[in-house]
């Protein structure tokens, strides 16, 4: 074999968190990756703090203590002991406690940029990951033995399976023709982080309010991030509003329970839509993370579903390659679909429902809402997200979820 | 030229080795006639990387299990059974009567940047040469051959003292007739009309007994039976469609 030829058994395209974590995890099973992405993953490590967090429940965690990573991430997670949901001003709230599932954290929160620092310094220290940012990759074939791919520095890839891990608008989902359902839920999210002058205490809060759910999100040190859902038609206005302004309307949702607020991270808004791939793979390919499926981030589940897909991946390619198996076929690759589609199925629909209900201001609606805790009690989306994990939604959990390796 | 004109009249059915030849080119498409073989494939090296790793004292969760171990898969087709035992690290041979299956192998083998020795031929001229292995496989093979007794014994004679054989075949049964010939060639159309001679078939009592007669002692037997549920295989103690097992060198 050749200098600027490599094989591997796995080329994922698409460095960010999910492919990152995929990479790890099929290294320490003795698997060969190859991570091709465009950024050069160095400066995605700058330290100005872009804003941007995620969460993910303790089996998510449990998948880092497996791999090895979460010794750098317990350092710069925030843990989520206690999750209140209210509605508008009724008085009634419920209230999930972390003591009453043995005290571990319900969750944790991130900074993404530390998730990112964490796993690329992970990442340099781990055999078998062959890391080529910034590089991307001009052609690839899948031939009836192989995928190769041509990377545009030069380096040409040999594997028996290529995964794409690059985010919701995957180009190689769409040079496979794989289609996606998506539809807009017409409303914009919008993201942002607040220091305030007494602790949190490692609550979350969610808070349904008649123009969209708001959620306060406990971070390291006193601050909080802030997820807060608006019609589209409004998102452009607030995102337009002065800091002071911003600050004001994010004070009237927030209240002061938590004393003086300011402003500390710059603003994002995305537009609230949803997509999930027809299917997840083909010979010799395999789509994860947002590439297969977006959904609605009201309860932060996008790294979290990823982090899931990644424990079922890595489990059914390491019990693949313990028999030899070729990693690209669709004997081995129908299980990976079989295990994770029906799950991020019912993620997406349970979100979607939720995303109506909640942001429904009609009287009825909203009568029914607060007077119908059971109702609700079945589709608070943080305690669904936390729950679902606990009770292992998808009948059985991957090894890794267990805090096992494969 | 039709390889098996050339060779002795043996354990080969000219007619079997034809008809495999004629679809060789489909041997890895995995929605083609082998469909059924790729469907197997999981359940049967699972069985055989455990026998193997309960026999030799290695671990099931390593990478290269059969690493340092000489492997013959006998009837491998175009080498869907060869390829995880390369993979699995076995040093392996691949042997088919059908060069075209052969020339099939090897070029998947190629493309797949996997060293296994693919031969044209018999286990009786293997036999002959003096060869031995560690663990061979004859997986769905018995039931396409012509002298099944000289068969088991060439495959006795190629096995090393402390070797393992693991083989695997359909049962003859009326479920098995439902199953492999009603269903998987005539109504599923998984394999082409006539892939199969029911006849041919042995019960797990009968290919036991074959079995001792060339000097092999059958350790075990499980059945292999498809579940609708996932759409795959699993070892099951219910025998009656398909089996497989493993057998040693019976102490002389």
């Amino acid at each position: 074999m050749t200098d600027n030829q490599r094989r591997v058994d796995v080329i994922i395209v698409g460095g960010g968190l999910v492919g990152m974590t995929l990479a790890r995890a099929l290294c320490v099973h003795g698997l060969e990756t190859a991570v091709v992405d465009t950024a050069d993953l160095s400066t995605t490590l700058a330290p100005a703090f872009d804003g941007r967090c995620s969460a993910i429940a303790a089996a998510a965690a449990k998948l880092f203590q497996a791999i090895g990573v979460w010794d750098q991430l317990a350092e710069v997670a925030q843990p989520i002991r206690d999750i209140r949901v209210t509605d508008g001003a009724s008085p009634l709230f419920l209230h999930f406690d972390g003591q009453a599932v043995g005290g571990e954290p319900l969750g944790y929160m991130f900074e993404n940029r530390m998730l990112r620092a964490a796993l690329m310094k992970t990442a340099a220290a781990t055999d078998g990951l062959h890391l080529f940012a910034p590089d991307r990759l001009v052609d690839w074939t899948r031939g009836p033995g192989k995928v190769e791919a041509v990377l545009a520095g030069g380096q040409r890839l040999v594997a028996p399976l290529i995964v794409a891990a690059e985010g919701r608008g995957s180009p190689l989902r769409e040079q496979m023709g794989i289609r996606s359902a998506r539809w807009s839920y017409r409303q914009h999210g919008i993201v942002t982080m607040v220091a305030h002058e007494k602790p949190h205490g490692d609550i979350a809060y969610e808070r349904f309010l008649p123009d969209g759910p708001f959620a306060i999100l406990p971070m390291p040190g006193q601050r909080s991030a802030i997820v807060w859902t608006v019609k589209a038609s409004q998102g452009p206005a607030i995102m337009g509003l002065s800091d002071a302004a911003f600050m004001a309307e994010i004070g009237k949702r927030f209240g002061d329970f938590l004393g003086k607020l300011e402003l500390v991270a710059p603003r994002w808004s995305y537009p609230l839509n949803f997509n999930h791939a027809d299917h997840y793979v083909e010979r010799r390919f395999a789509l994860i993370g947002d590439a297969a499926h977006g959904n609605h981030p009201i309860a932060g589940q996008g790294f979290n579903l990823g982090v899931r897909d990644v424990a079922a991946l890595t489990e059914v390619l390491v019990e693949a390659a313990r028999l030899g198996l070729d990693l690209g076929s669709l004997e081995v690759l129908n299980r990976y679909q079989r295990w994770r589609r029906p799950d991020n199925t019912a993620t997406a629909i349970i979100m979607d429902g939720l995303t109506h209900l909640f942001s429904n201001d009609l009287r009825t609606v909203t009568a029914a809402r607060r007077l119908g805790l059971a109702a609700v009690n079945r589709i608070k989306p943080l305690k669904t997200f936390f729950m679902r994990e606990a009770m292992g939604a998808t009948g059985k959990l991957p090894a890794l979820l267990r805090g096992e390796l494969a | 030229m039709n390889a098996s004109e050339a060779l002795p009249p043996s354990t080969i059915d000219a007619a079997e080795v034809a008809k495999f030849s004629h679809i060789a080119a489909t041997w890895w498409d995995e929605d083609g006639p082998m469909a059924p073989l790729h469907r197997l494939n999981p359940v049967r090296m699972a069985y055989v990387r455990d026998e193997v790793c309960a026999a030799f004292a290695r671990d099931r969760a390593m990478l290269r299990p059969l690493r340092d171990l000489k492997v013959l898969d006998v009837g491998c087709g175009g080498g869907l059974v060869a390829e995880p035992l390369a993979r699995m690290g076995g040093s392996v041979t691949g042997l088919d009567a059908s060069a075209e299956a052969i020339e099939a192998a090897r070029q998947h083998a190629a493309e797949a940047g996997l060293a296994i020795d693919y031969r044209c031929g018999t286990v009786e001229a293997l036999a002959r040469e003096g060869a031995r292995f560690d663990v061979i496989t004859a997986l769905e093979v018995v039931e396409h051959v012509a002298d099944v007794d000289l068969f088991l014994a060439s495959l006795a004679g190629l096995l090393a003292p402390d070797g393992l054989l693991i083989f695997s075949t359909p049962n003859r049964t009326m479920a098995s007739y439902l199953s492999v010939i009603v269903g998987a060639e005539w109504v599923l159309r998984w394999v082409p009309r006539g892939t199969h001679d029911w006849q041919a078939f042995m019960t797990p009592e009968e290919l036991t007994a074959r079995l001792e007669t060339a000097g092999l002692a059958v350790l075990n037997i499980e059945g292999l039976s498809f579940s609708l549920a996932d759409r795959a295989f699993h070892v099951s103690p219910d025998t009656s469609v398909n089996y497989i097992g493993v057998a040693v060198r019976r102490l002389a």
